[in-house]
């Protein structure tokens, strides 16, 4: 809603929406939630977690909200994006939240800029820090732009809520404390309100798809000198050690040896793990603006002089087909 | 059936080089191209058209300059395009930017009611520039249309709905929607052509119309810089990568030892 000065102070606490799969809390919730507890502190108001489609775990308080908002129906049961921005609209028409976060996965950024729109707010996608500005009490948001070329802050001044989405693994949760507890508001929606234009199939878990690119906090990625799908399985067998995901060059992709959903770059995914290891891909700009913001960057090839080797924190001079058994060995 | 395919003018990076300094990506003198996820949108909505017959329009926003886009999706199988352009639309953030195109769907539907109307909009995932996958559900937001974001099959087409396959980062699932609706393509849905010789000169013959605010009936209060709820106060250099690059040579078993204890000294693993 567009505002003035006076009737900004209408607009409080912080809300996060808690993202789940299969009935369990997605971790990027309380990661929101740990970012969210930072906001409301500076704000002296509440973080309360809205959760759509599901019951209010426990685990929201022990992470860090105060109070969950709860709308559960059967109609919820698959991801249907307009009964769900409905239901936000209502919500945020009715309680007033001054900031909302949400996660930037496939759902969430199918979602809430449809919540944006309708409740004429603004709304800043993947950003990496969030701050209060000490003087207005705005909700100053940075995010990476042009493949992080450039940090933009942006501030929405005149309009509430003000909403921004975040990666999994790029907020911190707070360490929980099981003893916390927490108001639930259970909320109704009058039915019918919105016309339901769309039903839900199936919805179908796991296989090829389960890579969680977007989730993972180390991605072990191949380009072409993997040669083929067995060089693959060799970077999956490292990535399982670490507890990360494989990722790929569009060469790779494009060869056949893995699937689309793997792909890091510009017309794949954009990442920022924690650690990315980049093995055998020599760095065309399309795959570096894909992966340069993340934390630690490895690269393994035989030529030590390729863009991505120069890029990286670590370089490893030799054969791939050498370094990362040996290091998957070295991991045991 | 009636498309409206929503494509954007970005700065390609074929030609960037990387600053020895910040070992950021330099985009200075680069050239314009077609956003890449736009490609599959295009092709998403001709092969739409071949079976189905009516037509594919294409639609953008951007400086006059944007039009070369508008013919490259005509080149490639779309019908025709029109581009939104004016100053009053400059500095629109994804709100106002979805509202214009909106307006400008809603305009094309208006004029071809006696024919059906608009059925769909597709559009790429996401611009590979702003990256924040808001415009297309935006258009559906403020059309009031239904939505599917990450399309990465198209299951079946019936007179009144579309049922698609999404992608997300637990797997797929399979939603039928009501036309009119917005549908955001992911790489995999196809494999877009290559215009042919024929295509492009027509396409360069063509004549692509500039809308103004007026045409498409857009308040002047809801478009540009103004209109926008977000602002960019601040753009700084990022954080330049964390010096220099630690190299690691000997046999694979030393290098892997030793990288791993890095990496362990780091907390990383």
């Amino acid at each position: 809603m567009r505002i003035t000065d006076i009737d900004k102070s209408l607009f409080t606490n912080v809300w996060i929406i808690a993202e789940t799969i299969g009935g369990r809390v997605h971790p990027v919730t309380y990661e929101l939630i740990g970012a969210a507890r930072g906001l409301a502190d500076a704000r002296s108001s509440k973080v309360a977690a809205v959760v759509i489609g599901g019951e209010a775990d426990a685990s929201l308080f022990a992470y860090g909200a105060d109070l969950a908002i709860v709308v559960n129906a059967p109609e919820f049961s698959g991801f249907n994006d307009e009964l769900e921005c409905a239901a936000l609209n209502y919500l945020i028409e009715k309680h007033k939240p001054e900031i909302v976060l949400c996660a930037a996965t496939a759902r969430g950024r199918a979602l809430i800029p449809r919540v944006a729109v309708q409740t004429v707010s603004g709304l800043t996608a993947d950003c990496t820090g969030l701050a209060i500005d000490p003087e207005t009490g705005d909700l100053l948001q940075t995010r990476p732009a042009f493949g992080g070329n450039i940090m933009a802050t942006i501030r929405t001044s005149n309009h509430r809520p003000q909403m921004a989405t975040v990666r999994p693994n790029v907020m911190k949760a707070l360490p929980p404390d099981p003893g916390r507890s927490g108001e639930v508001i259970r909320e109704t929606l009058l039915g019918g309100a919105v016309k339901n234009a769309k039903r839900v199939i199936e919805t179908v878990r796991g296989g090829e798809a389960q890579i969680n690119l977007g989730e993972a906090r180390v991605i072990v990625s191949g380009g072409r000198a993997m040669k083929g799908p067995e060089g693959f399985n060799m970077l999956k067998r490292l990535a399982d050690k670490l507890g990360g995901a494989v990722g790929a060059s569009r060469a790779a992709v494009d060869a056949g040896w893995i699937a689309y959903p793997h792909q890091v770059g510009q017309t794949g995914q954009t990442v920022q793990t924690a650690l990315y290891i980049a093995c055998g891909i020599s760095g065309q700009i399309q795959h570096l603006v894909g992966m340069q913001s993340c934390g630690c960057i490895v690269a393994i090839d035989k030529n030590p002089d390729t863009p991505m080797m120069r890029l990286a924190d670590i370089a490893v001079t030799g054969d791939v087909f050498e370094i990362v058994p040996a290091m998957t060995e070295a991991l045991q | 059936m009636r498309i409206v395919v929503c494509v954007k003018q970005v700065p390609g990076t074929s030609d960037a080089k990387i600053d020895p300094e910040t070992k950021r990506i330099i985009r200075e003198g680069i050239k314009s191209v077609m956003n890449p996820f736009d490609l599959y949108a295009i092709e998403a909505a001709v092969q739409l058209r071949e079976r189905f017959g009516g037509e594919v329009i294409a639609l953008s926003m951007g400086p006059e300059r944007a039009s070369a886009v508008i013919r490259e999706a005509m080149a490639i199988g779309a019908d025709r395009g029109a581009l939104l352009s004016d100053r009053a639309f400059g500095g629109s953030d994804t709100w106002a930017t979805s509202y214009a195109l909106a307006r400008a769907v809603d305009t094309i539907d208006t004029m071809s009611k006696a024919s059906g109307g608009v059925d769909l909009v597709i559009c790429g995932k996401q611009a590979v520039d702003g990256d924040t996958a808001q415009v297309g559900p935006g258009i559906a937001a403020h059309l009031g249309y239904s939505q599917a974001a990450y399309v990465e099959a198209v299951r079946e087409v019936k007179q009144d709905s579309i049922t698609v396959q999404r992608m997300n980062e637990d797997g797929y699932d399979v939603c039928e929607i009501a036309f009119p609706a917005v549908i955001t393509v992911v790489k995999g849905l196809n494999q877009p052509r290559v215009p042919t010789l024929r295509g492009v000169l027509a396409a360069r013959a063509a004549d692509v119309p500039i809308w103004k605010p007026a045409d498409i009936g857009a308040a002047l209060d809801k478009i540009g810089l103004d209109a926008s709820p977000t602002r960019v106060v601040k753009t700084a250099p990022p954080e330049p990568r964390g010096g220099e690059t630690a190299r690691v040579e000997g046999t694979p078993a030393e290098s892997a030892a030793r990288l791993v204890q890095l990496l362990k000294a780091r907390e990383l693993i």
